[in-house]
């Protein structure tokens, strides 16, 4: 174990800012991205299906 | 179609077909999620509490467990780019395009971390956010070089051309990395003599090693689980006027909204 | 085929000097710049000799972007390019007259201002050749890179800001080894190192680009 106590930790020498700031916005980015990944396929499922639908319905008023 | 099921014989490159490629990659991609998850963690402790403290940079040397694989990652997923575009250019297979495309934000998104953990890493190693190294500025180019393919390809409407247009520049891009990467040296070399080198790691201990490699397999899991989630909306985009399509889509809306 | 490169060449040339006023904006745009840096960094000698080489590349690299979405915008816009495409010539040949006809007619005009602007930065005289020969050698290269993203972003809306954030990034080595010609020669380790490079450059250009080229017009205009 590196760490005498939790506080050694969040202080990581000293360059706290520096470590947890790298770290901090990785995880962020990474996080957004997954975010951003899964509202788009519910987006594009919503819009595809609302086409589709506007589609069928076309058709069928043609065929009436 | 009915003869393609029959016969399961021409294996992999079944899944060249996006009808069946849109369902292994919901498949695969959430234990490409979980494996990154794992691997994340694993490494993390291999980074915070296994390693030691850097003899000469102090803990904030802990950085490099996100840094190196970050680098690693941008370059690796360009030219895995790169090749899509390759194949999809030569072989005309629409998959490969979309793949490319959906390669690519992840690959800006990891050049961007490995710039920003650089700098955080540089300011107080070096004592500067910011030298002009030739790593850090072909860093920087490779950044430019995916801003450019992304761009391209959202700004041209008809996707057929999207894609060919955007395989041609990830082509052409790849051809210059090299190019670019030897140039910035020459130049870096000539203009600062060897001030800063970030390549002196000599006493690297193995448990360090480890934890890097193990984020690195973590970054790669993690960019097979966010690619393969991207590419799922982007064939139901291209492929909606199929029939599996219009199937999938009212097994979705049956799932998500009840069926209105 | 030398027929096609000929004919091709002399019609674009034709054009050029029809639409001579489009080249002088380019030439007074390079000007320009150049002349804005004084008042950003001080007209302080010194600095401005240092800077000089620097200076002068960028502002050729960002006049020859300027004028390059005009390359085939025009034959796009009448059809020209269409037929061109449909013609039985191969498409490299007339690619290759193309973009010769605006190296000749936006590039050289640059080279030749190029050399009376480095004396406005006091620029040693005796760098002015290897200056000329570096621009000689490296503007071509920035006219095929640059053909390249042209055919890509034609008829794409922000074309033009496309087209910088494109081909900018694969200027820089031509960038790097054009102004570090004039600064090895001031400072007297020689320049033959850097114009070799971009010699073959230019050379790996010539063979690549007018393929890349035609390829991606092909794309472009289906």
């Amino acid at each position: 174990m590196q760490w005498d106590s939790l506080s050694a930790f969040w202080d990581m020498g000293g360059a706290a800012a520096f470590v947890w700031g790298s770290y901090g916005v990785t995880f962020a980015l990474v996080a957004l991205e997954f975010f951003l990944v899964r509202r788009r396929r519910l987006d594009t499922v919503r819009r595809l299906l609302r086409w589709r639908r506007a589609v069928g319905k076309e058709k069928k008023e043609r065929a009436a | 179609m009915i003869a393609a099921e029959r016969a399961p014989r021409a294996s992999l490159f079944r899944f060249a077909a996006p009808q069946a490629f849109y369902p292994l990659a919901g498949r695969l991609a959430p234990w490409f999620a979980a494996a990154a998850l794992l691997l994340t963690l694993a490494g993390m402790w291999l980074g915070f509490f296994v390693a030691p403290t850097d003899a000469t940079q102090g803990e904030v040397y802990r950085v490099i467990f996100i840094h190196v694989p970050a680098a690693w990652m941008s370059m690796f997923i360009y030219l895995v780019m790169a090749f899509w575009s390759a194949v999809g250019l030569v072989m005309n297979t629409r998959l490969s395009f979309v793949m490319s495309q959906a390669l690519a934000p992840t690959g800006a998104m990891f050049c961007f971390v490995a710039l920003w953990t650089g700098a955080l890493w540089g300011r107080p190693t070096w004592g500067a956010y910011w030298v002009w190294d030739a790593r850090l500025t072909s860093q920087l180019l490779l950044l430019f070089l995916y801003l450019g393919f992304i761009a391209l390809t959202r700004a041209i409407e008809d996707p057929r051309r999207a894609d060919r247009a955007g395989a041609m520049i990830a082509l052409v891009g790849a051809v210059n990395v090299p190019i670019i990467y030897f140039s910035v040296k020459w130049w870096n070399t000539l203009h600062q003599g060897a001030s800063v080198s970030l390549t002196k790691a000599p006493s690297m201990a193995s448990t360090m090693l480890a934890g890097m490699l193990v984020m690195a397999f973590a970054a790669w899991a993690y960019t097979l689980a966010v690619t393969l989630w991207r590419v799922r909306p982007m064939i139901l985009e291209r492929e909606r006027h199929t029939e599996w399509v219009g199937a999938v889509l009212e097994a979705e809306g049956a799932k998500a909204g009840g069926g209105r | 085929m030398l027929n096609t490169f000929v004919a091709v060449l002399r019609r674009d040339l034709l054009l050029a000097w029809r639409g001579r006023a489009d080249v002088l904006v380019t030439l007074a745009f390079f000007v320009i710049v150049v002349c804005l840096f004084p008042f950003g960094v001080g007209a302080e000698p010194n600095q401005l000799r240092a800077i000089a080489p620097g200076v002068l590349w960028v502002a050729v690299l960002l006049s020859c972007l300027l004028s390059m979405h005009r390359l085939f915008a025009q034959d796009h816009a009448d059809g020209t390019l269409e037929q061109l495409l449909l013609s039985s010539e191969p498409a490299v040949v007339w690619v290759g007259a193309k973009v010769l006809a605006f190296w000749l007619s936006t590039g050289l005009p640059v080279v030749v201002v190029a050399p009376g602007l480095a004396l406005l930065l006091d620029l040693e005289q005796g760098a002015l050749p290897v200056l000329v020969v570096s621009l000689l050698l490296g503007t071509p290269i920035l006219a095929l890179l640059g053909a390249v993203g042209a055919a890509l972003t034609l008829g794409v809306r922000g074309g033009g800001m496309l087209l910088a954030l494109l081909v900018l990034p694969l200027f820089v080595p031509v960038l790097i080894f054009g102004a570090g010609a004039v600064e090895a020669e001031l400072s007297g380790t020689g320049a033959v190192a850097h114009l070799l490079l971009l010699g073959g450059g230019c050379a790996g250009a010539l063979a690549l680009a007018p393929w890349a080229c035609a390829a991606s017009l092909r794309i472009s205009m289906e």
